[in-house]
């Protein structure tokens, strides 16, 4: 990346611009939304998350050691996971709540940072901190909302449409067949804010990361084939871990003897 | 043909009786008593201990679909899965010979779900379980939302099936009505199964 001069913020310019969280909170307290706690809250935990993430980059960048990278990969994930999970509606009960959605989107992740490490940047060394924490943060977001996004989809249509599911396995229909309107329409909502994304990148939004890369300076053509490859990545790793997901969900929520499992749901409270 | 062996599930049973060629078995009993989980697990749709063989073969032996197919529930609370009723049915034109006899309009078919009142539903879903000629029929209140004079048309229909063949275990609140179509009648009483005649 070219060294560049980006120029510095003050702390005192992001006070400044905070003044617009400030002022959405009092609009909310004026018209009674009840939203502003929730707005400070917020506000307050990007602040810190963000200043943490800062200096812990700082540090790890200085080092530059392959395991701690690893290891920062893997409480990327962790988190992810708590969050996939703390996002749906209805879980599936036992170990399966949190691994349905987990162990995809982990796995999508790493496969999707590592050829892009190894095949497509190719920095040296291929595990360089620089590189692997923002793109397997970014991948790792997109899948996280692919996943979230497809499993609530899937386990709420199941349990409002058992009249229709448990029809057609009474005729005879094969679990997967029974549940097919079910994963496609899952699979879409799922994929549906992917391909928006890359449909206005460039036309509507200028993506975050491009933006950022051009403001620290760098030419806009080679920003912009980062910005491709990581739609790419992204498409990539949301696909593949929300399909895993929602397909490994339909499977715990049928059983071999192609029945409904409906046992196997517990509403937000457990 | 049917036999039913130790069925169990939670509270339920055990169960054991046996339903042969061309009979119907009437269950009446309260609601929750158990009804429909008997039914359900004799179409292997929920957990369950105990066995159910058709003509000696287990259901345990044949892959669930292909059990279901022989052995097909209807349930009280027919559910659609797409969004016109012809979609429904695998084989239309069978479909279409049976709404005259049943009372239900010839073009239903082409409607949209949405347009079938209850009774029509109900209709349609035991004509949906009927052309697929399963061997034994598990029906959840078939005609609970008929009035007397369809009612009559369903039973006309199931006394053909049982004519060629089928067997039937029949769940119905209304005593007249398994007294005109069962041979042997039960009640279900907390989960426990009793003969009545």
């Amino acid at each position: 990346m070219t060294e560049a001069s980006a120029i510095s913020l003050t702390y005192g310019e992001l006070a400044l611009a905070s003044l617009l969280l400030w002022l959405n909170g009092a609009l909310s307290l004026w018209l009674g939304l009840g939203l502003e706690r929730r707005m400070a809250i917020a506000g307050v935990r990007m602040v810190v998350q963000l200043l943490l993430i800062g200096l812990i980059l700082k540090a790890l960048f200085a080092t530059a050691s392959g395991w701690l990278t690893g290891l920062a990969v893997l409480v990327m994930i962790a988190v992810a996971a708590n969050e996939v999970h703390s996002r749906q509606d209805r879980r599936l009960t036992g170990l399966w709540g949190v691994s349905v959605g987990a162990v995809p989107m982990a796995a999508a992740t790493v496969v999707v940072t590592l050829l892009a490490l190894l095949v497509e940047v190719g920095a040296n060394p291929w595990h360089d901190p620089r590189y692997t924490i923002p793109l397997a943060g970014i991948i790792l977001g997109s899948a996280m909302s692919g996943v979230s996004l497809g499993l609530n989809g899937l386990v709420g249509a199941v349990a409002s449409e058992r009249a229709a599911i448990e029809a057609q396995l009474a005729l005879g229909a094969a679990r997967f067949t029974a549940l097919r309107p079910l994963l496609r329409q899952a699979l879409r909502s799922a994929w549906i804010p992917q391909l928006n994304q890359m449909s206005a990148a460039g036309v509507v939004t200028l993506p975050g990361m491009m933006t950022g890369q051009i403001i620290a300076g760098m030419d806009p053509v080679e920003a912009v084939k980062y910005q491709i490859l990581i739609m790419f990545l992204l498409a990539g790793g949301a696909g593949l871990g929300t399909l895993g997901a929602v397909y490994g969900a339909a499977a715990r929520l049928t059983d071999e003897r192609h029945r409904l499992r409906l046992d196997r749901v517990s509403e937000r409270s457990g | 043909m049917l036999v039913i062996d130790g069925l169990r599930r939670l509270s339920f049973g055990p169960f054991a009786f046996e339903v042969a060629r061309g009979e119907c078995v009437g269950i009446a009993g309260p609601s929750g008593s158990g009804k429909s989980v008997l039914l359900r697990m004799i179409a292997d749709l929920d957990p369950h201990d105990g066995s159910a063989r058709l003509d000696d073969v287990a259901c345990e032996a044949m892959p669930a679909p292909a059990w279901r197919r022989q052995v097909t529930y209807v349930a009280a609370e027919s559910g659609w899965w797409a969004d016109r009723v012809g979609a429904h049915f695998g084989d239309r034109a069978a479909a279409g010979a049976l709404l005259p006899a049943l009372g239900v309009a010839g073009d239903a078919l082409d409607w949209p779900v949405t347009r079938l009142s209850t009774g029509e539903r109900q209709r349609l879903a035991l004509i949906r379980a009927l052309i697929q000629a399963p061997r034994v029929l598990l029906l959840d209140e078939p005609t609970s939302a008929l009035d007397p004079e369809t009612t009559q048309a369903v039973e006309a229909l199931l006394r053909q099936a049982l004519a060629r063949g089928a067997a039937i275990v029949l769940v119905s609140h209304d005593p007249a009505q398994a007294a005109r179509l069962a041979t042997r009648r039960f009640r279900m009483t907390a989960g426990r199964l009793e003969r009545l005649t």
